[in-house]
């Protein structure tokens, strides 16, 4: 059996907007093993975002335990919280996220940047990283000058430049075409035949489908888990 | 973590990139920079070039030197237009009697001067005949550049021998050799014996009237003497014509004092000396060393005045860095989100942007310093100043450019880290 490297313990979240006070999530108990596939789904404002984002340590819970590898992730600062990031978590947005100024090779190999990689081990990885999601003839290519897909694939490249402990996607494929959103599902689910874990948010039964986990989520509560 | 000098130079790197990626933005954020720096340089090589004029002419005199000099004070007697006149003005034998007795004087040289026109075969120029004693060269700090200068027995001998100074030479004998060569004062012949090194001498004024020693005539004592006695005659211009004899003992005496310390109190025996002598005060004593501190006390307070009226150009230079970085931060917003998304903490953040405005001011010092050093040639080109660029002064100004690309970079980069991610990845 694999193990747990993800453990949510009745997580809240709670913004404050203006006066009122918004309960997003509302207490989630959540384990994810190592290797694993999962999809959450559920309609706009059901937290789905805000979940993915504590799991990306990028936003803290009001209240609960969040253990990522059993460190206790929701106690640490933010310097902790990017050094977390850093080594244990890989990003896929919506909208790509590229940085429009840097080429292909730069954009991949930003996590390593920030790890403290030098040049030539960056590099390496960075081209390897491109064969790997078939854009080895672009590295040159700035954002700009590429199509929506393979802005995605390089994003996926980005987001295993670090090794990261679980890939999290946020509608990986909202801002692209059927035909190329499946060719960026079955990338996705190579790698994780290949061991990675994947979270994947989505509200497209068709993408869910893909994983072999589904998660429903509404107002701030799973209500269905299979 | 320790920094590595990869690192650095990644981080300069991607600051470059973004400064391209806007060039005519960059440039323009630069320009206040630049200006600030080129005036900083600009000025401070004006001031400098200014005050080297006031210590070189200074030096000239000797800055162990106390040099007394009869003036020809305006008297009431004199103001009729129409007559003729005979005065008596300046310094006096008994003055150097009682001078030569105080304690810690070297020496004292006496001169007796008159501006007369000086003849060659072939041409005329005017200068200033200075009657003087073998010492005058080394009191006064003058080189010979050819031939020699003249000898206690040709002083005693009242010979006819004449050492001329530089801008004489070279417009009565501009080709070819001098010492040998006949000139014409009035109407005796001197042999030229040699000739005097060229001083430095601006035609600026400044606390004390300028001489240019280049045209000096030096010749013995007793041989002006003999030649040209103690008057001195002037012609007046005014509705009739006249002119004035005046009798002049000595025009100068220069004292030198053998310890720069002394100079002070030996200043000021010669000042009761004199006060005793004379009714009228017809004399003036210049002390060098006062007057070289005096000017390098302006040369201060002109630096201040102008280094800081760049500072403030250069603080209106890093405002304007301010401005725009604040400006990119906003613009990049969601790129602060990625980086924070992919692992970078906030000191990265901060470093990033404050790398850029280093850069960016350091590119302003950099072409502030180009300009800074064309500026002062143009300056000196058109209006004959002298000016010095000195090391500090590009040293300090591109050290200040640097310090001000930190300073008003880290407001900017700051508000930059404190993005929350989650917002910065949501701007639009």
């Amino acid at each position: 059996m694999n193990k747990v490297i993800i453990d949510l313990q009745n997580i809240r979240k709670i913004y404050k907007l203006g006066m009122v006070e918004v309960e997003v999530l509302k207490g989630i108990d959540l384990q994810i093993k190592e290797g694993e596939h999962i999809s959450i789904m559920g309609p706009s404002g059901s937290g789905k975002t805000t979940l993915l984002n504590i799991i990306g340590c990028l936003d803290k819970p009001t209240s609960g335990k969040y253990l990522l590898k059993n460190e206790k992730v929701s106690e640490f600062d933010d310097d902790k919280l990017s050094e977390i990031r850093s080594k244990y978590i890989g990003f896929i947005f919506q909208q790509f996220n590229l940085i429009p100024q840097l080429n292909v090779i730069e954009n991949i190999s930003l996590p390593l940047y920030y790890q403290g990689a030098d040049e030539k081990e960056m590099r390496e990885k960075a081209i390897h990283l491109a064969e790997l999601v078939g854009l080895a003839d672009r590295i040159y290519h700035r954002p700009s000058e590429l199509s929506g897909g393979q802005q995605q694939r390089v994003a996926i490249a980005r987001a295993l430049a670090n090794d990261p402990l679980i890939i999290l996607a946020d509608e990986p494929t909202g801002n692209l075409d059927t035909k190329t959103g499946r060719e960026i599902m079955n990338l996705l689910c190579k790698l994780n035949e290949q061991g990675k874990t994947l979270l994947v948010i989505t509200h497209d039964i068709n993408i869910a489908n893909y994983s072999k986990k589904i998660i429903k989520l509404l107002d701030g509560r799973i209500v269905n888990e299979n | 973590m320790k920094i590595k000098i990869y690192h650095i130079i990644k981080i300069l790197k991607f600051g470059w990139k973004n400064i391209y990626l806007h060039k005519l933005r960059s440039s323009l954020t630069i320009l206040g920079i630049v200006f600030g720096v080129a005036s900083v340089i600009a000025m401070l090589s004006i001031g400098e070039g200014a005050s080297y004029e006031a210590r070189e002419k200074i030096k000239q005199l000797g800055s162990n030197n106390i040099i007394i000099r009869s003036f020809n004070p305006p008297s009431p007697v004199k103001t009729s237009q129409t007559t003729s006149f005979i005065g008596i003005y300046g310094l006096k034998f008994e003055d150097f009697q009682q001078i030569k007795t105080i304690p810690s004087i070297e020496e004292i040289v006496p001169t007796w001067e008159c501006r007369e026109d000086i003849w060659s075969e072939k041409g005329k120029t005017t200068g200033r005949i200075v009657a003087t004693y073998p010492s005058f060269l080394n009191v006064m700090n003058l080189e010979i550049e050819e031939g020699r200068f003249f000898t206690e027995i040709e002083l005693k001998n009242s010979k006819n021998v004449a050492v001329i100074g530089y801008s004489i030479k070279k417009s009565l004998f501009p080709l070819g050799k001098v010492v040998g060569k006949r000139i014409k004062i009035r109407n005796y012949y001197f042999k030229v014996i040699g000739v005097v090194k060229e001083k430095a001498v601006s035609l600026t004024g400044t606390t004390f009237e300028s001489e240019d020693i280049n045209f000096d005539v030096y010749i013995p004592f007793t041989t002006g003497r003999i030649y040209f006695g103690r008057y001195e005659i002037s012609n007046k211009r005014g509705p009739f014509w006249r002119w004035e004899r005046n009798f002049v003992e000595y025009h100068r005496f220069i004292v030198k004092v053998s310890d720069t310390s002394k100079i002070l109190t030996v200043a000021s025996y010669i000042e009761k000396i004199l006060s005793r002598n004379h009714r009228n005060k017809d004399y003036e004593i210049l002390i060098p060393l006062q007057l070289l501190q005096q000017a390098e006390h302006t040369k201060r307070i002109f630096n201040i005045v102008l280094g800081s009226i760049a500072a403030i150009s250069l603080i209106v230079g890093g405002i304007g860095i301010m401005n725009i970085m604040l400006a990119t931060v906003t613009e990049r917003t969601r790129e602060i989100g990625i980086r924070r998304a992919v692992g970078a903490k906030r000191r990265d953040i901060i470093n990033q942007f404050v790398a850029e405005s280093v850069i960016l001011s350091s590119i302003g010092g950099f072409i502030g310093i180009l300009l800074g050093i064309v500026i002062p040639h143009i300056v000196s080109k058109f209006s004959g100043m002298t000016t010095i660029i000195t090391f500090w002064s590009i040293f300090l100004s591109f050290t200040i450019s640097v310090a001000v690309g930190i300073t008003f970079g880290i407001y900017p980069a700051k508000k930059a880290a404190n993005l929350d991610p989650i917002e910065a990845l949501r701007y639009e």
